[in-house]
């Protein structure tokens, strides 16, 4: 059985349809990529799973248990933890203190513990040299690496992650693409992931969707959908263009 | 692997060290100064005439009223415009019971702080529910203490807009909370309060509660997004807010023995308190005492310009308002040039 499955979607905003009819699922320990054009609804997708928004209409499940219009805080205790496109860091609180209030968050009682376990999930990220710095004067950067590690501190069986290479430069999304294949590999990590960048949604994706105009395009294997006319004509041509 | 771990250990531990030792640097300072707080306010007493003790007096209901709108408004970031309706329904709930129950106004304080935390929670969570955010919010709470005014006016259980008067009592009556004019309790006990209410958000500050309120004022989205519920922490820092101020209200009727609709509801009420939060600093736990102590002499001393002009000013007699005039000009020029208050620039400045 799938561990995530998301059942005839559809959502709308003042009569215009961000989401219709999307269906899609996710197993066990699988990184699923999603492509698509700006506006293709794919943050509105993870609004819904995630319980920031209700949707108008279908279903989503998490490990068989119907979680449709679940509250997010909720969710993120039962393991489906996302980051957001645009970084969210608690601004007036230090890197170390938005890493630990969501190890607090997790359940650790203990201010000590916390506190430890806060600091080796900034070590494993690599943020060690910003751990004290008030959040909202990171770079962009840092701000990104911020959000996975806050969202590492959760535990996460499902991790919806949007648009996380954004705003990094090419040196800086290796260790980043490392990080998330070594959760998959050690701890069974699940990912969703949005992404633009055609190399790491090709390292990564075991299987590959692709959303166009609030509906499900294409899905398959990275290859296949990679290769789909209608694919390289509503979102890859345009970038292949550029890229030569 | 066993090497890597080996070489972060020590990084660990160095790391860990430093926030810890930040923070615990200014847990102390905050005792200290509470320390301080209270050998001050048990010595003024002797110092200060008792005209000068009034108005001392006049400080520590003002930081009350501070420190509770701070709660909510700094610390939970929902902005308060309607803090009246809680001071008020301290003071009304506790003159109410003493004058028609006969209730001692200890007990009477603890049922309106009581009544305002239920208050509070529940348009809070109507509000909340239904999505009401930012200026309209702080405009739902204008309206809510509003219309407790307007109801209080209109309502003959609670003398309309005569208000009530509490009775004197001979000499000291610790019971029903009431001294002879000149006595220092009332000063004393106002101290107390005092540093009950900054014990009290010291430790909801410190708490795990406290970490997640201030990491849902900054972010909602990504405070849900790690497992936190919003609601609830929203609706608990208001229900502190609400209930210190409450308090406050009971301290005023004990004080000033009198109050009535434009006292307790009034929206001057409300700008004390948001006044005195943004000129100390907003967020930060001293400052609605530092602005205190800047405000209620101020507008003492308004007062007394407005009864008593100086000649070349002798236009403003029996002028009310300027203290609203002048309140306005502090804000603006408070918002300018002091952006983060008094005790939020001092800290900022500490910390480069």
């Amino acid at each position: 059985m799938s561990l995530l499955t998301i059942d005839s979607i559809a959502k709308s905003f003042h009569g215009i349809h961000a989401l219709k009819d999307v269906s899609m699922h996710v197993d066990e320990s699988e990184i699923l990529g999603i492509i698509g054009a700006n506006g293709a609804g794919k943050t509105t997708l993870f609004n819904c799973i995630t319980g920031a928004f209700a949707p108008d209409s279908g279903r989503v499940h998490l490990d068989g248990k119907d979680v449709t219009g679940a509250k997010t805080h909720r969710l993120a205790k039962s393991g489906l933890v996302r980051t957001f496109q645009l970084m969210r860091p608690f601004g007036t609180m230090t890197l170390f203190e938005n890493i630990t209030v969501a190890v607090q968050s997790r359940g650790v009682r203990s201010e000590s513990r916390a506190r430890e376990k806060a600091m080796q999930l900034i070590v494993r990220t690599g943020l060690e040299d910003w751990a004290e710095k008030i959040s909202a004067s990171l770079p962009t950067a840092v701000q990104k690496r911020l959000e996975l590690t806050r969202a590492l501190a959760l535990s996460p069986r499902v991790l919806l992650l949007d648009e996380v290479l954004a705003g990094l430069v090419p040196t800086e999304r290796g260790p980043v693409l490392d990080l998330i294949e070594e959760l998959r590999r050690e701890e069974g990590v699940t990912f969703i992931f949005i992404e633009h960048i055609m190399a790491a949604v090709r390292r990564l994706s075991d299987r590959l969707i692709m959303m166009d105009q609030g509906s499900v395009l294409a899905q398959g294997a990275v290859e296949e959908v990679m290769a789909d006319p209608r694919v390289i004509q509503a979102y890859l041509g345009k970038e292949y263009d550029d890229a030569t | 692997m066993s090497t890597s771990t080996a070489a972060q250990a020590p990084s660990v531990s160095r790391r860990t060290s430093t926030p810890m030792a930040a923070s615990t640097v200014s847990m102390r300072w905050n005792w200290f100064l509470l320390a301080l707080t209270a050998v001050v306010g048990a010595l003024l007493p002797f110092i200060l005439t008792p005209a000068e003790l009034s108005v001392a007096m006049r400080v520590i209901i003002f930081a009350l009223m501070g420190i509770g709108w701070n709660m909510m408004s700094g610390f939970g970031g929902m902005f308060s415009f309607g803090h009246a309706a809680y001071f008020g329904i301290g003071a009304y709930t506790t003159a109410f019971l003493l004058l028609d129950v006969g209730m001692s106004p200890w007990l009477g304080m603890i049922v309106g702080m009581a009544v305002a935390t239920a208050a509070a929670v529940g348009i809070s969570y109507l509000a909340l529910r239904y999505k009401v955010k930012g200026a309209y919010y702080a405009l739902s709470t204008f309206a809510f203490a509003e219309m407790l005014r307007l109801f209080v006016m209109g309502n003959d259980g609670l003398h309309r807009t005569l208000g009530f008067t509490v009775p004197v009592l001979q000499g000291d009556n610790w019971g029903m909370f009431q001294f002879s004019a000149d006595s220092p309790n009332y000063f004393w006990i106002g101290t107390g309060f005092l540093l009950v209410a900054l014990i009290v958000s010291m430790v909801f500050l410190r708490s795990r509660a406290g970490r997640f309120t201030i990491a849902t004022r900054d972010d909602e989205m990504a405070a849900a997004a790690i497992g936190i519920p919003v609601l609830r922490h929203k609706l608990t820092v208001t229900a502190i807010s609400a209930a210190i101020t409450a308090a406050a209200g009971t301290l005023y009727l004990q004080f000033y023995m009198f109050v009535d609709p434009e006292i307790a509801f009034g929206h001057a009420v409300s700008n004390n308190a948001i006044i005195t939060a943004v000129l100390g600093g907003v967020g930060m736990l001293w400052g609605p005492l530092v602005g205190a102590i800047i405000v209620a002499p101020l507008s003492d001393l308004v007062a007394a310009l407005l009864r008593n002009p100086p000649e070349w000013l002798a236009l403003l007699s029996g002028q009310s308002g300027l203290d609203i005039v002048i309140y306005a000009v502090i804000l603006i020029a408070c918002v300018l040039v002091l952006p983060k208050g008094i005790v939020g620039t001092i800290v900022t400045r500490s910390r480069k």
